[in-house]
């Protein structure tokens, strides 16, 4: 085991009886139960870990969380490689393969640092100034800068885990678990109410996991958490869930989460890696907690620079020091606690440097007795050491702090800790679209007024208290107020105690630290580590007038990182505000969208992945035709037998074959996809006759009728078959891709435009199977099998319907043909589906009865001119365009559509119409989508008259057939088109739309 | 005149740490009148400024932004630029500014990063097939440039692609524009308020208009929030307020404001390097300079002025996005956002006069409008200059919804950005 020379030899919450071997890089290293990989690496002296993204600065850990910036890596190998982790986020396991990124050929010698030699010609938004010649270069240019830009590698294989979702309710959801959160889930869990308490770190404590001796109600602090988890989990309406970020907090109170559940154990573990929760609470009580701000001083990006708190986590949590000796800079009073304990630790701490003039406060005194050097009133200037902190330059502070003066001194140390102050993570707060509103004493943005009806309130550090007694009361009362108002009356039991921390002095703020040389002339004060955002880019955006927040964001990149400014947001801001002579809070701040930190993709698709995509819906015989060879296609969800191509056949031959069998003997189809609605009530009939065009009063109980429906524009929207089964009952048939649409639309123009009247939809699609019988021989084949009504022409006639027997089964008939052909359509129940199609072919079989799929329904309706809607239409054709002239209901005073068949264009004559097209070469099939010109050029462009909208090869006409929409096409019978497409030239003439003059009448 | 930005005046200004550059525009105080006045201070109202002073010699305007400029759907969309529509009327306009855009950086002096990698529809099911073919082929006969792969040629292009024929929608095809791609979108609103500014266009910021000065059914000027300022002429250009500013001039328009949503990941080395559109299952993504991939989908169907959709599109969305391409499937959301588009019934814009005299409006790009920026600015500008709109802005004039003579971009289009 190799040594790991910064742990310390006790304290922190790892397991040193468990070591945990990792590698970073592929170099292998071990690290303890427990550890986060950032630990890990500091604890084996590893603090250059990556680079930056622009100027491929060496970089280290910053923070101790999920705010850290520089800190990211690549996490595994192959399909499961996950790039930009956040290494203090990430729990070490065994054979956890780690590494750096945005670095080539290494971590260590890496050519892209050329960028940070040449970084003065790279100040923020250089790009839109340069890279504009010659005019076509960008592509060029772009190329480089892709590669350069980027961080970290995604894999190029298929993610190979799953994904969870689940939805979740609780009367008080509680987001964070330190002592707050706590507090406020066990007053209301007590109380009685449901209570969901979420945490993204491995363990409930939040900040009490970083103190070193801190008590609650007389006993070490992390006792009480440990007891607070047990008494929690022994409650059974309250749940709590660690490694879940609440990461949105959406309307009405709902908030999405992602919990990993796998992610620490490593790629080994079974179930699923991460789970998406949608959790709707009645009240939320956000107890987020806060987020250290580091100092803007000169060269704080060397690796080695860090927060002073993480600094503490580090020693206090993980048992590691970041450094072998530690200078400290700070503006406030808690960064002493951060030396104290590493005093106590037996860290060297070299001096703390305090930006301001005179501090005594308790913990300042405390420090000094330790016999810590404080150098009052002095600032960092130069931090030297490329890939690692080596020594740090200290100068006094001017009297007004904005610059520095007198000799230097220099400080060996490894590690520079500093501390800005403290922001609220007021994140969710703001999500929700409320205010954040500056605190003049914490010099922070606290959350304003929660929005009406998000029923949320922050309490503890996210709300800028920051006392651990005060949090724990804090916590308490909002959970137990929360419970009382939802009438939970348990005894919720009083708030813990603690002691008061000593009292500390108001910090400085001073949001550039100087240095000896100008800001942007010397070292580099960054704002945003990763985007590689300085002051003195904050300066230039100024200077160039990008001077609200969101410019300055989107000019210089600050705050659009992964870690999304939360350690750079109001620094920056704040440096701007000093630039404009504002306050801060005039300047603006950022609204923060979701999420909190970056959520995995996958967690979102959750399993509804491949085939659950989109649910495939398949007939109730499917399986019968996939046995007898059927090619399928997918019609909206539907998976539709397409054809049926026997041993050595082509889909030609097949759909030839087909079609011929169907047009000369008898054909059978599986209809059971077309949409179906059940239509009852007594003004359906008085419905229909709104949203379909034509007249259907009048329609006897028995009969069928075809009817278009448009929408409010005019043009057809759906179509089909409606048939009257008795005074106030319809069966409605919709095209079998727009069954879902129609249905909304019945109920949209019910429960929206005509809520009085009394009519039902209910969708039976999937009630009925259908089997459509086509051909001159159809009625024979039927009379084998039918029993209860007389088939014959007379008894039967062409569009009405009869109850009947087929097969032994009761079934509906309907007497409507889409081939133009004699036919019978068998609606039977769909669990004896199989049954009746089985015994419709065996008795078909001396008819020589053929199956056919949706390619031979196609052409055999084109045969006759039968319309398809999506195909013959697209949204721009009245049923007029088409055709059908007839079906406009003239004496009805209204139906939808109707006024816009008036307006101008709408009623113009010379629109496109629908209309035949016969290929002057009839073996020359035209390609569906084909475009009209009436005359050809040499090149486009070339005026269209229309497109080909269906086109197939017809076996009965012997010929290829089309159809084509064409400006005033019906005023054009007979003349020639030309169709100019992939390279050539065909002719066409306009004609009818029945290719089959010959005969085959509708209902022979 | 701005001073020119160039590789030389960058490195000549690095010498000096950058001090001497100027602002990119000036924040004016309103003069009391103004030849005219744009409302809305996005790209297509920064645009419309530009061109009117450019091509126009109309220098006295003012752009009028009730917030920062550029901070609309200008500022949120996901800048994929096209001119592959199906109508005749609608390919011309969007060449118009396709073509625009092919000189825009150095027309403006400022590198909109304009990146032609080309840009692909894909098609899932055979009626997705006829519905390319038709539209590559009319593309195609209107001198655009347009053509149709095949899986082979996909899945070389992009290999990372699910493009296996047990796909829940197995690619069967796509058509690409080769001249399509994406644009920095800040860079065209600001390389316009530039160059805008340097011929005198006043832009003013945080300046809401609050109604309208109308007498005797012709407009005099407006309100607004920093008092009233006086217009000969005034050109509504405010996206998905459209509704709204209308409303305050007395005329209804037949335009819906809905959200529509993006997001992007984290940022990762260049993995993707054209646009992909599937209008089918119903997602569309492509990869920024900064390595991040972009992604949109669908609109909210529901109406609202807050910039804010449903969570269940944005699965949806990611659903689509793993299941076309399943190595994205550990890549991370880092930011998702919403804006309102004005979208037309017929999913095309309006551009020209209103019922009010010397008042005309520019609107309904809805979930589109991005790539037309220069074109849509370009017709405009003409269009108040003349008080005759351009020739290619004729068809799109807010008299079709009552004629009829719709411009249907729903039918064959699906998703339409
Ligand atoms: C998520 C998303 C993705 C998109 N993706 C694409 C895409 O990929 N490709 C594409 O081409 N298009 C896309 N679009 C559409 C495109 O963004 C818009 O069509 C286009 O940007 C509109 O530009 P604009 O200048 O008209 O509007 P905006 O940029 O919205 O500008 C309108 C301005 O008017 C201002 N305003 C409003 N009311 C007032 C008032 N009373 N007084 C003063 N000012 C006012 C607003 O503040 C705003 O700045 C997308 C849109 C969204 C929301």
């Amino acid at each position: 085991m190799s040594a790991q020379k910064n742990r310390l030899a006790t304290g922190g919450r790892i397991d040193r009886s468990r070591p945990v071997r990792f590698t970073f890089d592929g170099k292998a290293y071990y690290g303890y139960q427990g550890d986060s990989l950032a630990s890990a690496l500091l604890a084996n002296g590893v603090t250059l870990v990556g680079r930056s993204f622009k100027y491929h600065r060496p970089r280290g850990i910053v923070s101790a969380g999920a705010e850290e910036p520089n800190a990211l890596i690549e996490v595994g190998t192959g399909n499961r490689r996950e790039p930009n982790t956040r290494a203090p986020q990430i729990e070490l396991y065994d054979g956890l393969t780690t590494a750096s990124q945005n670095r080539w050929p290494s971590l260590d010698f890496d050519l892209g640092a050329v960028n940070s030699c040449l970084s003065r010609f790279f100040p923020s938004g250089f790009y839109y100034k340069t890279f504009k010649w010659p005019k076509d270069g960008w592509l060029f240019y772009e190329k480089f800068i892709r590669r350069m830009a980027g961080l970290g590698t995604g894999s190029t294989e298929a993610d190979p885990d799953r994904y969870d979702k689940v939805y979740g309710h609780c009367d008080v959801m509680v987001v964070g678990g330190g002592p707050a959160g706590i507090a406020a889930a066990l007053a209301a869990g007590r109380a009685g109410a449901r209570v969901v308490l979420v945490d993204e770190q491995s363990e409930l404590g939040g900040s009490l996991l970083s103190e070193r001796d801190r008590s609650i109600d007389g006993k070490p602090a992390m006792d009480w958490v440990a007891a607070a988890e047990a008494e929690l989990a022994a409650m059974p309406e309250v749940k709590v869930l660690t490694r879940t970020t609440a990461f949105a907090y959406l309307d009405a109170n709902m908030l999405s989460c992602v919990e990993r559940i796998t992610d620490h154990i490593g790629p080994n573990a079974s179930g699923p890696r991460q789970r998406l929760w949608r959790i709707r609470a009645r009240e939320v009580i956000l107890a987020t907690g806060s987020i250290e701000r580091p100092l803007v001083y000169s060269d704080n990006d060397r690796p080695g620079c860090m927060l002073a708190s993480a600094g503490r986590t580090y020693v206090n949590r993980y048992g590691t020091a970041p450094g072998q000796r530690v200078v400290i800079l700070t503006n406030n009073d808690t960064a002493y606690q951060t030396a104290l304990d590493f005093a106590a630790a037996g860290v060297s701490v070299a001096a703390v440097v305090d930006l301001r003039a005179n501090p005594q406060g308790a913990l300042v005194q405390a420090t000094r007795d330790k016999g810590i050097e404080v150098i009052a009133n002095s600032a960092i200037t130069h931090v030297k050491g490329a890939k690692q902190v080596k020594e740090v330059d200290v100068m006094s502070l001017s009297a007004d702090g904005k610059s520095v003066t007198g000799g230097v001194r220099h400080i060996y140390c490894d590690t520079v800790l500093s501390s800005g102050g403290w922001q609220p993570t007021v994140h969710l707060h703001s999500q929700t679209r409320a205010k954040v509103v500056w605190n003049e004493e914490l010099h922070a943005f606290v959350p304003g007024p929660v929005m009406p009806g998000q029923n949320n309130v922050s309490v503890g550090a996210a709300k800028g208290v920051f006392g651990l007694a005060d949090c724990l009361a804090e916590g308490h009362e909002a959970g137990a107020e929360a419970a009382r108002r939802f009438g939970f009356t348990n005894a919720a039991g009083s708030a813990a105690g603690a002691e008061a921390e000593p009292a500390a002095e108001p910090l400085r703020p001073m949001w550039i630290v100087p240095s000896d040389k100008p800001v942007g002339q010397g070292g580099k004060h960054f704002v945003d580590y990763q985007n590689d955002v300085t002051a003195a880019d904050v300066m230039l955006a100024h200077r160039e007038g990008y001077l609200s927040v969101e410019h300055l964001k989107r000019y210089t990149t600050m705050g659009m990182a992964t870690d999304q400014g939360k350690t750079s947001n109001v620094n920056a801001l704040a440096i701007m505000a000093g630039l404009r002579g504002m306050n801060i809070p005039e300047v603006g701040t950022t609204t923060f969208r979701p999420p909190y930190t970056p959520v995995t993709f996958g967690v979102f698709a959750g399993p509804d992945k491949g085939d659950f995509l989109d649910p495939i819906r398949k007939t109730p015989i499917h399986q019968w035709h996939a046995d007898h060879g059927a090619a399928f296609e997918c019609v909206g969800q539907w998976h539709r037998a397409w054809y049926y191509p026997k041993a050595g056949e082509s889909m030609h031959d097949a759909v030839n074959r087909e079609v011929k069998a169907t047009r000369d003997s008898v054909g059978i189809v599986d209809a059971s996809t077309l949409g179906k609605i059940d239509i009852q009530g007594p003004d359906a009939a008085w419905f229909l006759n709104m949203v379909y065009t034509n007249a259907w009063t009048k329609l006897e109980p028995g009969k069928c009728r075809y009817g278009f429906m448009c929408g409010e524009d005019g043009m057809v929207f759906d179509d089909g078959v409606t048939s009257r089964i008795a005074e106030n009952h319809f069966h409605m048939t919709t095209t079998t891709g727009g069954a879902a649409r129609v249905l909304s639309w019945l109920e949209e123009w019910h429960q929206c435009e005509w809520p009085d009247r009394k009519v039902y939809f209910t969708s039976v699609t999937e009630q009925w199977a259908v089997f459509a019988l086509n051909g001159p021989n159809s009625r024979k084949v039927l009379e084998k099998v039918v029993s209860g009504i007389d088939l014959s022409e007379e008894a039967f006639p062409f569009m009405s319907w009869r109850d009947c027997e087929v097969a032994g089964v009761k079934a509906r008939i309907f007497r409507i043909s889409f081939t133009g052909a004699l036919s019978f359509e068998v609606n039977v129940p769909p669990s004896y589906a199989l049954h009746v199609w089985r015994a419709l072919m065996s008795a078909g079989e001396e008819f020589n009865i053929t199956p056919y799929g949706t390619e031979a329904l196609h052409v055999l309706r084109a045969e006759k001119g039968f319309v398809i809607v999506g195909q013959e239409t697209d949204g721009t054709m009245t049923p007029q365009d088409l055709g059908f002239e007839w079906i406009i209901g003239k004496a009805k005073p209204d139906f939808i559509g109707r006024r816009s068949h008036l307006r101008s264009d709408t009623a113009r004559p010379d629109r496109k119409h629908l209309v035949g097209l016969l290929t002057e070469n009839p073996q020359e099939v035209l390609p569906e989508g084909a475009q009209i010109v009436e005359h050809v050029k040499d090149k486009p462009p070339m005026t269209m008259i229309g497109h080909v909208t269906s086109s197939y090869w017809s076996p009965n006409a012997n010929r290829s057939i089309a159809m084509a929409v064409i400006k005033n096409g019906r005023n054009r019978m007979g003349q020639t088109v030309y169709l100019p497409y992939d390279g050539k030239v065909v002719a066409a003439r306009i004609a009818k739309t029945d290719f089959l003059q010959d005969g085959a009448a509708a209902n022979a | 005149m701005k001073q020119n930005y160039s590789i030389f005046t960058l490195v000549r200004n690095a010498l000096n740490y950058h001090q001497d550059w100027q602002e990119a525009w000036r924040s004016p105080a309103p003069k009391p009148e103004y030849d005219v006045i744009v409302i809305g201070g996005g790209g297509h109202g920064l645009a419309t400024a530009y061109y009117l002073a450019k091509e126009h010699g109309i220098t006295n305007v003012a752009v009028l932004e009730k917030g920062w400029l550029g901070g609309g759907n200008t500022g949120r969309n996901t800048t994929i630029v096209r001119s592959n529509y199906l109508w005749d009327e609608s390919a011309h306009l969007y060449e118009h500014s396709l073509k625009l855009f092919e000189g825009l950086t150095q027309d403006l002096n400022y590198n909109v990063m304009f990146s032609q990698r080309g840009l692909m529809n894909l098609a899932h099911t055979q009626h997705d097939m006829q519905a390319l073919r038709r539209r590559v082929y009319a593309i195609q006969l209107n001198g655009i440039d347009s053509e149709i792969l095949t899986p082979e040629q996909i899945k070389e292009m992009v290999p990372i692609l699910d493009c296996s024929a047990t796909a829940r929608y197995p690619i069967m095809g796509a058509s690409l524009q080769r001249r399509g791609g994406v644009a920095r979108h800040d860079a065209v609103a600001w390389g316009f308020a530039r160059k805008a500014d340097e011929r005198g266009v006043d832009i003013l910021q945080n300046t809401e208009v609050t109604g309208f000065r109308i007498e005797n059914g012709v407009v005099k000027g407006v309100e607004t929030t920093r008092g009233p300022i006086g217009a000969k002429k005034v050109g509504i250009v405010v996206a998905g307020h459209s509704g709204v500013l209308a409303g305050m001039a007395g005329f209804r328009l037949p335009v819906e404001s809905h959200p529509l949503q993006a997001l992007v990941s984290e940022p990762i080395k260049p993995i993707l390097n054209t646009v992909v559109m599937s209008p089918q299952v119903h997602v569309y993504v492509s990869q920024s300079d900064k390595g991040e991939l972009v992604l949109g989908a669908g609109i909210d169907a529901y109406t609202s002025y807050a910039q804010v959709g449903s969570p269940f599109i944005i699965e949806n969305q990611l659903n689509a996005l793993t299941d076309l391409f399943p190595c994205f499937g550990r890549l991370r959301m880092l930011r998702q956002w919403g804006g309102i588009v004005d979208t037309c019934p017929d999913a095309s814009p309006i551009i020209g006069k209103t019922p009010v005299e010397n008042l005309f409006i520019n609107c309904g790009w809805g979930t589109g409008g991005f790539k037309a920026t220069p074109g849509s600015g370009n017709v405009f500008a003409h269009t108040i200059a003349r008080g005759e709109p351009h020739p290619l802005a004729v068809p799109f004039a807010l008299d079709r919804f009552t004629s009829g003579y719709l411009i249907d971009e729903h039918g064959a289009a699906g998703v339409a950005h």
